[in-house]
């Protein structure tokens, strides 16, 4: 205790020694009005022997110092409240921390009581461009969440922790992003970074024991520094085109194959409709010949010529002809043959098939030809 | 009375100011140092009430905290020559008072300077043997901690002890930051570009992929067609020679017939002919014979 530190030169003892010899006789006295004032009717003959006036004014005197007193002490009540702990200081010697609830310590010049919020959660932002290990220079923003878990470390051990920390977070977070790539804290380091920074910051702070406990560090943005910020979003515009380009082309591919697929079954169908109709026309003819020749094999000769001659009149009834019997021996036969050709159009008045042969046996079926036999006329 | 009084109220007084001037108190976060007539007396007290003599001894107090100090940033040259700017703080404490007494007075703003001054030093050496990456990167504990040695064996000189430093910003310089930044948007250039060549292969691909799966797809469909077409010809012909091949002649007359009907006789043709073919006999005679006389 700090009465008897050893120095040996306690200065009660020494002045009650040196002091004037008047003293121990008013200090005697003043005992003895104390008990007086306490003591009531019981020693009335020292009051009296003081003498009436003496006594009254010494009683008022008490009085009012006890008062004081009273006053005095009254103003070592305090109040910790339940998120707080109070440190109280005995002529400046750390006595105790006391939990919440109303307390009183001696008064003010003997103890001292400093109150610490230790459950509130401070939180303050950092904001800083940095330098990443790859050379690259990266804004971080984050905040720094911590509670001063240990009263009596945060009051005595740092002049000012708050401020400390806020270095300390500085360094660590600069250390750590120094250590990494900028792709990395960009990416998949976000979290990783923001809690190696927590570990350091929190042993640097527990190496100065600080009495700070940092509970969490978010990082809100880590992010590319403005002047760079127009090439990222560009960056990002890019990767929108490049969805774009292949959307459109997705778009294209999907219109094109199943055109095609249709397309295809067309051609399909189409040869099919074809082949249907080659092999109904061929069966068509040759049922046809099938049946001429039946009759042609009753009679061939009369058949035969008659089939001749009704052709030759099919051909010969439309079209212009020129009979040259050459046996007139005129060689020099002039044949105006492209009048002839001009005319030939207005001549034929009657219908140019030969639809209007009378001869039925055998009647050219142009528009029934297949397309190989029809293809020679227009 | 009233002078008694008065005595009394005096002696109070005298002895308040007395006590007042010969005790004091060294709070948890102080080192006191007791002075007698200008030498040091005493110097490891613990916190509480102590006594000194009034008027003979007196007392100072200097913070047993430790102390924080942050220097603004300077310049230091890399080994490769580049500038760098870089701040840092201290944390120290004093443990020797009468050490720090003697030698800076007690005056904070004294030992900060003189230790930045030792701090300055250090971070100019390690620094000056490093190049950038290696001072921003993996190197920075150790290079605290190079300078921390340095400093510890320097600080007691001073009555102190470094706790700790610790670098804060290692930044490029202004000029140098921008052709950082002209670098990190060359590299953001690329990657756009190089993100928008990958769109334009991925849709061209597509696009081709497509193409391709058009002509498979078509060129299948007309091989099938015409392997159907085939099909369809091939039983034509064998209809058709199945019936014609009966009877042969016939056959040719027949067709031959129905060619003349198609291929003449349009109402555009002219024929010239000669009255001599078998035709044309019953206009030589009735009988029809001679026809062919010549």
């Amino acid at each position: 205790m700090a009465w008897d530190d050893g120095n040996n030169k306690d200065p009660w003892k020494s002045r009650g020694n040196q002091g004037p010899a008047d003293l121990d006789a008013i200090v005697r006295e003043l005992q003895r009005k104390i008990r007086g004032l306490f003591g009531g009717g019981s020693r009335p003959r020292d009051v009296e022997d003081r003498g009436p006036g003496g006594g009254i004014g010494s009683n008022v005197v008490l009085v009012v110092l006890l008062g004081l007193v009273g006053l005095w002490s009254l103003t070592g009540f305090y109040i910790v409240d339940e998120a707080e702990r109070a440190v109280v200081l005995r002529f400046g010697k750390y006595t105790q921390v006391t939990q919440a609830g109303l307390r009183w310590h001696l008064p003010m010049p003997i103890e001292k009581v400093v109150t610490i919020n230790t459950q509130e959660v401070v939180a303050w932002p950092y904001q800083g461009s940095m330098l990443t290990r790859d050379e690259n220079i990266i804004v971080i923003n984050l905040e720094v969440q911590y509670v001063r878990t240990n009263p009596e470390q945060f009051l005595f051990s740092m002049a000012d922790p708050e401020e400390t920390l806020q270095d300390v977070t500085a360094s660590a977070i600069r250390e750590i992003v120094g250590k990494n790539d900028l792709a990395y804290i960009l990416t998949e380091g976000r979290l990783s970074i923001a809690d190696q920074a927590l570990q350091l910051i929190q042993t640097t702070l527990d190496n100065y024991g600080a009495g700070i406990e940092v509970i969490l560090l978010p990082m809100d943005t880590a992010q590319y520094p403005d002047p760079v910020q127009a090439s990222v979003q560009d960056v990002v515009k890019a990767r929108e085109d490049r969805e774009r380009l292949v959307a459109d082309a997705n778009t294209y591919a999907s219109q094109l194959v199943p055109a095609a697929v249709g397309q295809a079954s067309r051609e399909i169908l189409d040869a099919e409709g074809y082949r249907s109709r080659v092999i109904a026309d061929a069966e068509g003819e040759s049922r046809r010949f099938s049946q001429i020749l039946a009759e042609y094999q009753n009679a061939p000769a009369v058949t035969r010529e008659r089939i001749f001659i009704e052709t030759l009149e099919a051909v010969l009834a439309n079209s212009t002809k020129v009979l040259i019997d050459t046996e007139g021996g005129n060689n020099l036969l002039y044949l105006p043959l492209d009048q002839l050709v001009r005319r030939a159009p207005t001549d034929s008045a009657q219908p140019v098939g030969v639809t209007s042969l009378p001869a039925s046996g055998f009647e050219a079926s142009g528009a029934d030809r297949p397309a190989a036999a029809s293809g020679g006329r227009r | 009375m009233g002078s008694r009084f008065n005595g009394v109220l005096i002696f109070i007084a005298l002895t308040a100011l007395l006590v007042g001037m010969s005790v004091f108190t060294v709070d948890e976060r102080e080192h006191a140092v007791k002075f007698q007539l200008g030498e040091i007396v005493r110097s490891d007290y613990m916190p509480g009430l102590h006594f000194k003599w009034p008027f003979l001894q007196r007392v100072y107090k200097f913070p047993n905290t430790i102390l924080n100090f942050e220097d603004s940033e300077e310049r230091f040259l890399t080994g490769e020559q580049k500038n760098l700017l870089v701040d840092y703080f201290v944390t120290w404490r004093v443990v020797d008072p009468e050490q720090y007494y003697v030698s800076v007075q007690g005056d904070e703003q004294a030992a900060v300077l003189r230790l930045a001054a030792v701090v300055r030093e250090g971070i100019k050496a390690a620094v000056s043997r490093r190049d950038l990456q290696e001072v921003v990167a993996a190197d920075r504990s150790e290079l605290m901690n190079e300078m921390l040695v340095e400093l510890r064996s320097k600080s007691p000189e001073f009555g102190i002890e470094v706790v700790d430093v610790r670098l804060k910003r290692i930044d490029l310089e202004n000029e140098v930051s921008e052709s950082v930044y002209e670098r990190m948007r060359a590299e953001r250039r690329l990657d756009a570009e190089t993100i928008r060549a990958e769109g334009n292969r991925e849709a061209v691909q597509i696009r081709a992929t497509a193409e391709r799966e058009q002509t498979v797809i078509l060129s299948n469909a007309r091989r099938d067609a015409e392997t159907i077409r085939g099909e369809g010809d091939a039983m034509a012909s064998q209809i058709y020679a199945t019936a014609y091949s009966e009877d042969r002649d016939f056959y040719s007359f027949y067709r031959t017939m129905q060619a003349y009907r198609q291929s003449i006789g349009g109402s555009q043709d002219v024929l010239v002919l000669q009255p001599d073919s078998e035709f044309f006999r019953y206009l030589q005679n009735q009988f029809g014979t001679e026809a062919t006389g010549n």
